[in-house]
């Protein structure tokens, strides 16, 4: 657990020295601010014709979510490929640490860098909860932010496992991005067009799993869709760093 | 403690140790010595658990490299041949992290005490990436020193040193092998004959010699050679001395020098000296040279040389 902790906060430190990060951080709340400008400015410009319900922070969690599909690959790129480029590697794994505690240190790291981004965003929930009478839904906002730390906590984890895989950064990106793209997007679509299976491909389907929760209702199969894919992300990463050792 | 027995190692098709069997007690320092490739990184590798060996067993501080992977790290220090390090970590911070991951009581102050060991102190607060090739070898022995392990493993550890830095972390060394157990690697042999109680060379992955640096010399030096140098023309002199009974494998230098071997019990330089001078040559130099280390180990780990056990059976032959 403490080399968990130790490892994770090295990690977040180290966002801080990093430009990636800062482009990622910054490119998520510059869009982000300018979609809910776009929002109140829709939302007021309705309302002036006497039309339009009460704005809502759903084009957020949404946009957000779709950011991360394009920003988390190049937050856990060089996460473990670079221990691996760099030899330093060599070292975590001649300290008394485990592979699994290195793995979750390195997601953990990346989960508080997110959750930093994700707790910047707050100032939007917020800002609209004194535009409009008699505020937000409470509930809803509290379900689109689980749903944002669960996306967050299944990108990361999946994309610090193919860190793993690699020794190059670059290629260690751009797999996370295909297969975050793949679960994103994709999985869904053969639903619509196959005859058997199609309830394989609607439960594979990230995106719904995750409109679910934003839309306010919990449900059991939701949050064992997200953990299960943590818990392979993580899995993934630690049988990588356990077979360089057999290499 | 270091205890290691018929240690194989293969990678792919290529075996790269060949059953290694060898031991490292407590308050001893043991040098490795070999060719590039001949498995010297391997062998720590497997001996502080970082890869798992592909027969054979490997007791370091009591705990089993494979079984007790997790033990052994505790107990162990090591510094890896290219000393990785993160560039863009300030000294201290990576340090503190490397002692934070060993749960270090007191971090800090065994950072501090640490780097003073090292003589990089005034270096705490730059960055990794700004120190020269020297001063990283220090942080990567700081970091192997950190927990005062109970074994040292150090892989090539005054590689990039400048002299001054070299004699420091030799008498550094020196002082830990005094109560801790000491494995190095390294390509000098005047350091392995400096700092090591006891020499292994290794060669394609099998031990052909193990010995003090003290007793490998004597014991390869089976005969006595002597070089000798005379005034003015040297012609014509070869063949008499050659002529003399008991001188064995006479050359002439380049230099204009000659040199020959004779068996101690059979001492023939009166003998030659006289010879020189009735000759009407002017002698100027009659030395000895003893078999250098260097040229033991070349000798050893020459293409097809067959072990020292030739050495012996030419020893008794004689």
């Amino acid at each position: 657990m403490r080399n968990i902790w130790t490892i994770a906060k090295r990690e977040y430190d180290h966002y801080f020295v990093s430009p990636i990060a800062y482009v990622v951080a910054f490119t998520i709340l510059l869009v982000l601010g300018i979609i809910f400008a776009l929002v109140i400015w829709s939302f007021s410009q309705q309302s002036l014709f006497g039309g339009g319900g009460a704005p809502d922070i759903g084009a957020i969690i949404g946009s957000f979510a779709f950011l991360m599909v394009l920003s988390t690959p190049a937050l856990t790129m060089r996460l473990l490929a670079d221990e691996n480029r760099m030899g330093t590697m060599e070292l975590l794994l001649t300290a008394p640490v485990r592979e699994s505690e290195l793995v979750i240190g390195k997601w953990l790291g990346g989960m508080l860098f997110i959750l930093t981004v994700i707790a910047i965003t707050l100032i939007y929930p917020i800002i609209l909860n004194n535009l409009v009478e008699p505020g937000i839904d409470q509930g809803t906002l509290l379900t689109s932010y689980l749903a944002l730390i669960l996306v967050a906590a299944a990108f990361l984890s999946v994309g610090v496992g193919i860190s793993a895989l690699f020794s190059n950064q670059v290629a260690a990106f751009f797999v996370t991005m295909i297969t975050l793209v793949t679960l994103y997007w994709l999985m869904g679509f053969p639903a619509d067009y196959v005859q058997n299976g199609a309830e394989f491909f609607r439960h594979m389907d990230l995106q719904s799993h995750f409109y679910n929760l934003t839309s306010g209702q919990i449900n059991l199969t939701d949050l064992v869709y997200f953990f299960s894919l943590i818990a392979i992300g993580l899995f993934t990463g630690s049988m990588a760093v356990e077979t360089r050792r057999w290499r | 403690m270091i205890r290691v027995e018929e240690l194989t190692k293969d990678y792919g098709s290529r075996r790269a140790l060949h059953g290694l069997t060898f031991e490292a007690r407590q308050g001893e320092v043991v040098g490795f010595l070999g060719p590039n490739g001949a498995g010297k990184t391997t062998t720590m590798r497997i001996l502080t658990s970082y890869m798992p060996p592909t027969s054979g067993e490997a007791v370091v501080a009591g705990y089993d490299v494979v079984s007790e992977s997790l033990e052994v790290r505790k107990r162990v220090g090591y510094l890896p041949e290219t000393v990785p390090l993160y560039t863009d970590m300030v000294v201290f911070d990576y340090l503190k992290f490397m002692a934070d991951l060993r749960h270090l009581p007191d971090a800090d102050e065994r950072v501090g005490e640490t780097l003073e060991m090292v003589g990089l102190l005034d270096r705490a607060n730059g960055y990794i990436g700004n120190l020269s090739k020297g001063m990283r070898q220090r942080i990567g022995l700081a970091q192997a020193l950190l927990h005062r392990p109970e074994v040292l493993i150090l892989d090539e550890p005054t590689i990039g040193l400048d002299p001054g830095q070299v004699v420091e972390i030799r008498h550094l060394i020196r002082e830990i092998g005094k109560e801790r157990t000491v494995l190095l690697s390294t390509h000098i042999l005047s350091e392995a004959q400096q700092i090591c109680d006891r020499v292994l060379i290794i060669n394609k992955g099998r031990i052909v010699v193990e010995d003090t640096p003290e007793n490998l010399q004597s014991r390869l030096v089976g005969t006595e050679r002597v070089i000798l140098r005379v005034g003015g023309d040297a012609d014509g002199l070869a063949p008499r001395i050659e002529n003399l009974k008991g001188v064995q494998q006479l050359k002439s230098n380049p230099d204009g020098s000659l040199e020959f071997q004779f068996l101690p019990a059979q001492d023939v330089r009166p003998l030659v000296a006289k010879t020189i001078v009735e000759a009407g040559y002017d002698l100027l130099e009659m030395r000895p040279v003893g078999l250098s280390l260097e040229e033991i180990f070349l000798e050893l780990t020459k293409e097809g040389q067959p072990e020292i056990k030739n050495e012996k059976k030419k020893k008794a032959r004689s």
